[in-house]
């Protein structure tokens, strides 16, 4: 028989599979070379150093991201609203970037910390809400996503900014780009930031399953009375774990203010950083390794698909349609479930 | 006076952002009443936009000024379909419903603009040319007062909203049909002893909540945007959901929700005009609608209780 932790690999890997089968079949349909459009998606991510900087570029937020749904998941929660904040992680790391003067050793990591904690504020009010008065914490996040997206506009213009739509540049001490990193990969926007991700992976996988608080977190995740009658508080468990989550992406925001554009512009709508970090979670089995495997597919499908259109003639968007295909079958898994379970009665 | 004065102008405009978020709102009712969660209204609304779009952009040579209308019929049936995804998933294949919505959001975007390059060679399409246009009443607007501020210079989609959500209302509460999808939201498992097949109520309920969600991007599309692109629907989607939790669920307080909402829309668009808003930040009435809902659910304006067995997947036999 197969074990769950076999369908763990078996099922995100047969939905990547099945995902870019769906691709292939559409470049088909519309009379495109599906090999010329994936060949191009590979060269548009690894084609050269330039575009393999552009990849850890994008890699670096899915990744952060991915941890916060990941982890949200984890201890029972569904954090839809990464997205909003990620906008509260960026607008306090750029606010941070240009108003202090501070040597880098303290000015970069404030700049993080203030992010993290923007974003786990931001975590709070669905968790608090929650706990308290029990409220479904998807439709808060969601709720919360446009209030934040709205409200750092707001901030853009009439706070950070003199009515403008972007801020000044964040100071050299606060950023996470360096020349040398730039110039080894091609000039791209290829920043620091990926030691940061790599660290909040480790941090996240040692929290949840090396410590006591961590099993605490994940209890109340499996079965909220029986932690409870184990005595663990839940309420506080639950804020805690969105806390934590909204930390990620408030730390997602961060990469984004404080690496690839170094200031924050008015936007129109959502970055995606945040629907997409619920992709890599699930991709990821919503582990801290996986998710940041997930996160790199990801991130190279995004960056790659940019170079579809103009080697190819396929449009990139052809990749949204693939992830979304690949999230539909991790996520009706059931149905993988259920052929792999008959193909093997079969044989016997 | 001055009220009257500011709800004579602003009246037309409350109404015409309101209808695309009424007719999505009484989508997310249908669905969420029979127990499936439906995050994917946005991808449904950008699937009927795109859809109504695009056939307005082909047909209205053939079909002239009944172009429209018909734009929002093949809206809903595209989208209606277009939604099977999201029952199939949810309903049949146990998927997690919030997931499945997320997923029909991107895929609604990649195939709309996917399309869109393939068949007009950009990611944004012309204006179309037979959209909706304003009208004013015969009659009705001689009345005094309200003539002006809900029978001039507003469109015929506005009324077929309001219209949809009193059948809407009438179709869940006072048919057999209605009970039948109340009672599968609330106790699936008590529905299915009594004889009602689950699985085939909520596919319906979906795929209603896809046709109405598809008109609602039409109506948004034909009447507001005029032409589609990836970023035609931004955010009317979740709006719709809002409005769907803050009306507690009820087709009726949906509608209201809805034109609550369209009317702190056009405030925030209009509102500059008015002395006594001048003062007031815009983005107070733009976060308006999602501050609220979010206090509706904590309840400090009202409770709002959702369907009980909302968001859950049935599965015959489980206790």
């Amino acid at each position: 028989m197969f074990s769950n932790r076999l369908f763990n690999i078996v099922v995100p890997i047969v939905s990547v599979l099945l995902g870019l089968i769906v691709g292939a079949i559409i470049m088909l349909f519309f009379g495109y070379n599906p090999i010329e459009g994936y060949l191009a998606l590979w060269n548009g991510a690894f084609g050269n150093m330039y575009f393999f900087g552009e990849t850890i570029r994008q890699t670096i937020p899915l990744i952060l991201t991915g941890l916060a749904v990941a982890f949200a998941f984890r201890t029972g929660l569904f954090n839809i609203g990464a997205e909003g904040q990620v906008f509260v992680g960026w607008v306090s790391a750029v606010w941070v970037g240009i108003s202090f003067d501070l040597p880098a050793i303290i000015h970069l990591p404030l700049a993080i910390l203030v992010a993290a904690f923007a974003g786990a504020l931001w975590g709070f009010i669905p968790g608090f809400l929650k706990a308290t008065r029990g409220v479904h914490e998807v439709i808060v996040t969601i709720m919360l996503n446009y209030t934040a997206l709205y409200s750092s506009n707001y901030l853009i213009r009439n706070v950070l900014s003199e009515g403008g739509d972007r801020t000044e540049p964040i100071a050299e001490t606060a950023s996470l780009r360096t020349a040398w990193l730039s110039e080894t990969f091609g000039y791209s926007q290829v920043h620091w930031g990926f030691v940061v991700a790599i660290l909040m992976a480790v941090l996240m996988w040692f929290l949840l399953e090396k410590t006591t608080y961590g099993y605490e977190l994940r209890a109340v995740g499996f079965n909220e009375h029986a932690a409870n009658y184990a005595g663990i508080s839940v309420k506080k468990s639950i804020i805690v774990s969105m806390m934590i989550s909204g930390a990620f992406a408030g730390i997602a925001g961060a990469m984004e203010g404080l690496g690839t554009f170094r200031y924050i512009y008015t936007h129109a709508s959502f970055t995606n950083l945040g629907f997409d970090g619920i992709a890599v979670a699930l991709l990821g089995a919503n582990t801290a390794l996986g998710s940041s495997l997930a996160a790199l597919l990801f991130g190279s499908l995004k960056v790659g698909s940019l170079r579809m259109p103009p080697l190819s003639g396929v449009p990139s968007e052809l990749v949204e349609i693939v992830i979304a295909v690949i999230i539909f079958f991790v996520a009706s898994s059931y149905l993988i479930r259920w052929v792999t379970l008959r193909l093997k009665k079969g044989e016997k | 006076m001055q009220i009257i004065d500011l709800l004579q102008s602003m009246m037309p405009m409350v109404l015409f952002y309101s209808a695309p978020l009424i007719f999505t709102a009484l989508g997310g009712v249908f669905s969420e009443r029979s127990g499936v969660v439906n995050i994917g209204l946005e991808g449904l609304m950008v699937i009927g936009a795109f859809a109504g779009i695009t056939f307005n952009l082909g047909f209205a040579d053939t079909f002239g000024s009944l172009t429209p209308w018909l734009s929002l019929v093949v809206a809903a049936i595209v989208a209606g379909i277009f939604s099977i995804i999201h029952a199939v998933a949810a309903v049949s294949l146990r998927a997690d419903q919030v997931v499945s919505g997320v997923a029909i959001n991107m895929m609604a975007i990649g195939i709309g603009v996917f399309l869109t390059r393939e068949w007009y060679g950009k990611g944004q399409t012309d204006s179309i040319i037979e959209p909706f246009y304003t009208r004013t009443i015969p009659v009705l607007s001689d009345i005094p007062i309200i003539g002006d501020m809900f029978f001039r210079g507003t469109y015929y989609t506005s009324y077929v909203a309001i219209g949809f959500a009193i059948i809407a209302w009438f179709v869940l509460y006072k048919t057999p049909f209605g009970l039948q999808l109340r009672s599968v939201g609330e106790h699936p498992m008590a529905a299915d002893t009594n004889g009602i097949n689950v699985t085939k109520i909520r596919y319906i309920a979906v795929i209603l909540s896809g046709m109405l969600a598809g008109i609602g991007g039409a109506t948004y599309a034909l009447t507001i945007s005029l032409s589609f692109g990836a970023a035609t629907i931004s955010g009317q989607g979740f709006m719709a959901l809002a409005a769907v939790i803050f009306g507690k669920w009820h087709p009726l307080g949906a509608m209201g929700a809805a034109v609550f909402f369209g009317f702190a829309q056009s405030l925030s668009i209009v509102g500059r005009s008015f002395p006594f808003l001048q003062n007031v930040p815009t983005v107070y009435l733009i976060i308006a609608p999602y501050v609220l809902t979010i206090l509706a659910l904590a309840g400090f304006i009202g409770r709002a209780e959702a369907p009980k067995a909302n968001g859950v997947p049935y599965i015959k036999g489980s206790r």
